[in-house]
């Protein structure tokens, strides 16, 4: 009996580890398990045996029956794995084949500029303001100090509206964004501080000039600004723009009909690093910035009292301070559309200037 | 304004080198834009002596020098000049210099078989005068080997400096020598002892001549005296110089001299030949019609606007600007009429501007020069006519009074620390002032009269400015801007937010963006409604309409990126619309060739669709904050937009977006190749975003969704959106949203017919859904869209 049952235990062992299909490996499980299975024939006999037979008999054919089980699983899963290597090695692609390209937009520098101005100067406490490109003679001009004989508003400096409509006066393309300092004070209580960037226009053309290009103008009217605050501001702003520790201005004495004093600001550059530098590095200087003292008369335009109130301004070329700070030596791509001149010196739509990731992107 | 380091000596009395003097005037804000000096390129020019002198072999009218340059040995030079000869001392240029005046670069040569290795000059070679008969003869104690610029002192730099508007003072020599005193570099010499002269105090004989002024408003002042007996040929050579260091170009003395002065002083003048004047000369408004020929050979046209001075004949003068051809001097003139004038500032300026008429004289005019200098400037002239060409000198006449009151602004020091933020010690400021020619009264408050040559100077800022100019701009220190407390606060507006986030999710979703003009072709401009604005004076033509849509200037892009072989084209802007009711803030995006490019799983490329351009309007009115779901799309208004593939985004009456394809024939137009989708979004138009609140808790529903299927037939001009709002419609609390998955048109539902299959979901929130209730629920929505006309497909 002993005997028997090893042999069989042995026998289907032997086809189990020879079921070279699922199919063969089932075959041999109903021959064994099956109702009528040998296996399970022997465990039948365990019914009619002597509580003594049974005793010894019973662990036995259940081991028997443990083993053969264990055995269908193990082969089993040998032969689902061997299956699924199979159809894996079947289903190989050619990964070094293509994807398609993702779209990769861009942000034009100038945007990316005024973006950078906009938070570097948030965190100085100045809001960003706004106004018309067509402007009229009297925001753009009259108010500004600049009298009606003055050259700047020649036919050859200032683009002029054909037929302006009954009553709108002389209507020009503004010249500056200085118009927008106009509309700030006549539409806000002091204390102001404002920067207002946008497009501009002036009858010229050449490497250096476009007939439309972009300025950023600041503003700041209070009780006690000075030209001395105004340095600092300067100097805060190049400093975070350009990303340099230290950087060197230089103040000259200038003619601005809207400021009083007025003064052109260079600003120390370094051709070893290309940046903008302290005293030391200096050697050379870009006349990049225009500024001054508000005009008493242009504030008392506003309708401020200019006893009371003063302040300083400053305007400067947003396309130049791009040109500077990422390396663009002409002006007139800006405004050609060149997908090629975008995708290189475009920005990703991802690089959002901030004060904590760094105003420049 | 230009000037040479000499000539600034003649009115500053001052030890200042070029460096000096250049630092020094960019400092008190008279840039300096260059500094050349002529002699510069004479460098190579040595001294050298003629050791001996044969006569050419080959040649009578040749010799063949030895000369001493000062290096060990002598050179050979083959030497044309008669006047060369042994012992004498002249200017020698070696091999490899250039010789400006016959403009040849000598070089090692055989002349007529003799080896010649330099050259022994002329005056003219060197251009220094016409002097040709012979080479330059130096005196014996020349030291041979020695520059010969630095032994002639011919280093004399010519200063470029940029005079800004206000300062008109500086439009002559004497008021930039003034500046430069005031600013510590010397003393101002008197004007008599600029001019080497005891006085202007010059004797003065008869009645001056006729003149008069009918116009006070556009010429105020009109002062004048003749001098009779003058010969009028070339001028001195040392007016000469001056004049042509400056890049002007000698004329004859009498013309010089009033040249030189307008240089020298900023004191524009006029010479008349008495001999071609018939009575009076007046300064009136010009008669409608009259004609003048002025010096340039030119001919204008005056109006009754403008001042000119003229005889009982005809006008001579267009008054401050330009003087006329005939009562020019020429040689033959031996009486003239010497005019010094003041005209009115703004009425210059108009007339040359009218005229498009410029000139020395206008540009100091116009600035407004020294009202209190005409007595002064007259004598100046009268004095260098006799020196220069002799004569007899009338009386002065003066006619009208040049507006000479003398301002005074009341001026609190304190306001340079108030203004500048810098201190400057009270002493330093009156002392300032004063070196300026301002009178200083001080007191608690300063009373401080202005200079008559300081028009721009009329309130206490200027002074402030003045004070700070002087002591030094650039030392004005840097003082922070008080700062507000805690972290700034944000100042973006709603509009600059929306802009921001739709120019970023643009880009992100692979559009580049670009920025283009302005302004259009007119024709461009015709093509999407045309231009409400138009500009009088346009850089050109194709400059010259204010855009009415963005879409232009992208399409223009799209064919010059398409003309360099862009398969692609993903273009956006933000700018504004230039319409009549003003400007418009406008995003516009344009996709030409190629959405996708031909690949190995997808196959050939595919060209954008209005779908595309769909998607993109919703994208961007999305990241705008605009209700993208409560949106209906109507058909499209402007004729730029294909008739059956655009369509308009709509929120109530109000149009926030076209998008679609551009109408075939304003593509060709642009010469664009193939469709173009785009799509343009007004952003004036799109309701104010709303803050971001924080929202109500999250509760999804508990009960399971559940979704059923639908297809209808129905005829093809039915719009999907009307089924789908139908559908929707049949029960508002339970449908929760309807979406198309299929349409079909073709032979197995007939011609002019459409299925469409919608799936409709329906989310239960008191109870599941019996099979009951779902059939009641579809019921609904089948007689819904039966209403439409809209069939079950069976």
């Amino acid at each position: 009996m002993t005997t028997d049952t090893e042999m069989l235990q042995a026998d289907l062992l032997g086809h189990i580890a020879a079921a070279a299909t699922p199919e063969a490996l089932e075959a041999v499980r109903v021959a064994a398990m099956g109702k009528s299975g040998s296996v399970t024939a022997l465990l039948k006999t365990l019914g009619g045996m002597t509580p003594e037979a049974r005793q010894t008999e019973g662990p036995r054919l259940n081991g028997l029956r443990e083993a053969i089980t264990a055995a269908l699983a193990a082969r089993k899963a040998e032969l689902e794995t061997a299956a699924l290597n199979a159809r894996l090695a079947a289903e190989r692609l050619d990964m070094t084949l293509p994807v398609a390209p993702a779209l990769i937009g861009s942000i034009h520098p100038v945007s990316q500029v005024m973006d950078e101005l906009a938070e570097i100067f948030a965190d100085l406490g100045f809001a960003v303001a706004t106004g018309p490109e067509i402007e009229d003679d009297w925001h753009n001009f009259t108010a500004l100090n600049i009298p009606e004989s003055h050259p700047a508003r020649a036919m050859h400096d200032t683009f002029y509206i054909a037929q302006p409509p009954a009553g709108a006066g002389k209507l020009v393309l503004r010249t500056h964004t200085s118009p927008v300092q106009i509309r700030t004070m006549m539409t806000q209580k002091p204390p102001i501080r404002i920067i207002a960037p946008g497009r501009v226009y002036r009858s010229d053309s050449d490497a250096t000039h476009t007939p439309m290009f972009h300025q950023v103008e600041g503003l700041v009217i209070d009780k006690t600004a000075t030209l001395a605050n105004l340095r600092w501001t300067l100097e805060t702003f190049i400093k975070a723009f350009f990303e340099v520790d230290d950087v060197a201005l230089r103040f000259r004495p200038s003619y601005f009909p809207f400021t009083e004093p007025s003064v052109e600001v260079d600003v120390g550059y370094s051709t070893k690093t290309n940046k903008p530098a302290g005293a030391g590095q200096v050697d050379k200087w870009l006349e990049v910035l225009g500024s001054g003292m508000v005009h008493p008369r242009v504030i008392a335009a506003c309708g401020l009292d200019p006893t009371e109130y003063q302040g300083f301004a400053f305007g400067v070329g947003i396309d130049r301070l791009a040109m500077l700070k990422y390396g663009m030596n002409d002006l007139r791509p800006f405004f050609d559309a060149d997908l090629r001149w975008l995708k290189h010196h475009g920005f990703s739509a991802f690089d959002v200037p901030t004060i904590s990731g760094g105003a420049g992107a | 304004m230009k000037f040479t380091l000499s000539w600034l000596k003649e009115h500053l009395d001052t030890d200042a080198g070029v460096d000096a003097v250049s630092e020094t005037l960019t400092r008190i804000g008279l840039e300096v834009d260059g500094i050349e000096d002529p002699a510069a390129r004479l460098a190579a020019f040595t001294i050298a002596e003629v050791l001996s002198a044969e006569r050419h072999p080959q040649a009578d009218k040749l010799q063949v020098l030895s000369v001493d340059i000062g290096a060990e040995a002598p050179v050979q030079v083959v030497c044309g000049a008669p006047n060369a000869r042994a012992g004498m001392k002249g200017v020698f240029g070696a091999p490899g210099t250039y010789v400006p005046g016959s403009d040849i670069t000598l070089k090692v040569a055989a002349i007529r078989g003799v080896e010649s290795r330099g050259m022994m000059c002329s005056m003219r070679e060197l251009e220094l005068s016409d002097e040709h008969d012979g080479i330059i003869s130096l005196p014996a104690d020349a030291p041979v080997g020695a520059r010969y610029i630095d032994y002639a002192a011919l280093a004399d730099p010519v200063f470029d400096v940029a005079i800004t508007p206000n300062r008109q003072d500086c439009m002559g020599v004497r008021g930039i020598a003034r500046d430069l005193a005031a600013a510590g570099l010397g003393r101002l010499k008197s004007l008599a002892e600029a001019y080497r002269v005891a006085d202007f105090d010059l004797p003065r004989a008869g009645a001056g001549p006729e003149i008069r002024t009918d116009d006070p408003a556009g010429c105020p002042a009109f002062h004048a005296c003749t001098v009779s007996g003058v010969a009028n040929g070339p001028s001195h050579p040392w007016m000469q110089a001056k004049l042509k260091a400056i890049g002007q170009k000698p004329i004859s003395a009498l013309v010089d001299i009033t040249n030189f002065i307008m240089f020298d002083l900023g004191r524009p003048l006029h010479v008349y030949d008495r001999a071609k004047l018939e009575g009076a000369l007046v300064a009136r408004k010009a008669r409608g019609g009259e004609q003048v020929q002025t010096l340039n050979g030119k001919s204008y046209t005056v109006d009754t606007t403008m001042t000119v001075i003229a005889d009982d004949m005809m006008v001579h003068d267009i008054g401050g600007i330009m003087g006329g051809m005939h009562s020019g001097c020429s040689a033959t003139t031996t009486d003239v009429l010497i005019e010094c004038a003041y005209f009115d500032p703004e009425s210059i300026a108009r007339t040359g501007q009218k005229l498009l008429l410029t000139s020395d004289a206008r540009t100091r005019f116009e600035r407004g020069v020294d009202p209190a200098f005409l007595d002064d400037g007259l004598a100046v002239a009268t004095h260098l006519v006799r020196e220069l060409c002799g004569g007899t000198a009338s009386e002065v006449v003066r006619a009208g009074v040049a507006p000479v009151d003398v301002k005074t602004v009341t001026y609190r020091p304190a306001r340079v620390m108030g203004l500048a933020g810098i201190d400057v010690v009270e002493d330093e400021q009156a002392d300032i002032l004063q070196r300026l020619g301002f009178g200083v009264t001080r007191g608690t408050v300063w009373q401080v009269t202005v200079p008559s040559w300081r028009r721009d100077v009329d309130g206490e800022a200027d002074i402030v400015e003045e004070v700070v100019r002087i002591h030094g701009l650039d030392r004005v220190p840097a003082t922070p801007l008080p700062r507000a407390e805690g972290v700034a606060l944000p100042t973006a507006t709603p509009a600059q937010r929306l802009e921001r986030r739709l120019r970023r999710a643009l880009a992100a979703r692979g559009l580049d963006e670009a920025i283009t003009w302005s302004f259009l072709p007119p024709a461009q401009a015709d093509a999407f409604g045309g231009a409400a604005w138009t500009l009088a004076n346009p850089i050109s033509t194709d400059m010259a309409a204010m855009r009415p849509s963005l879409l232009p200037g992208l399409l223009a892009a799209a064919k010059r990126n398409q003309d360099r072989g862009a398969a692609s084209v993903r273009l956006f802007e933000l700018g504004q619309r230039y319409l009549a009711t003003r400007e418009h803030p406008t995003a516009a995006l344009l996709l030409a060739g190629e959405a996708r490019a031909r690949g190995w799983q997808t196959g050939a490329a595919v060209p954008f669709d209005a779908f595309d351009a769909k998607a993109e309007a919703l994208a961007a009115l999305a990241a705008a904050g605009a209700p993208v779901d409560r949106l209906s799309v109507a058909p499209p208004v402007d004729p730029w937009w294909h008739p059956g593939r655009s369509g308009r985004l709509v929120l109530g009456k109000v149009a926030l977006a076209d998008f679609g394809m551009v109408h075939p024939a304003t593509v060709a137009m642009f010469d664009v190749r193939g469709a173009v989708a785009a799509v343009e979004l007004y952003l004036d138009a799109l309701p104010p975003p709303r803050g971001r609140k924080a929202r109500g808790a999250f509760a999804p529903p508990v009960l399971q969704a559940v979704t059923r299927d639908f297809a209808f037939v129905a005829d093809d001009s039915l719009a999907a959106d009307a089924l789908v709002r139908a559908a929707a419609g049949a029960d508002k609390a339970l449908i929760s949203s309807v979406r198309v998955f299929d349409r079909y048109a073709g032979e197995r539902i007939g011609a002019g017919q459409i299925s469409l299959a919608i799936e409709v979901t329906l989310q239960p929130t008191t109870a599941t859904l019996t099979d009951t209730e779902i059939e009641a629920v579809s019921a609904r929505i089948i007689a819904a869209a039966a209403k439409l006309g809209a069939t079950l497909r069976s």
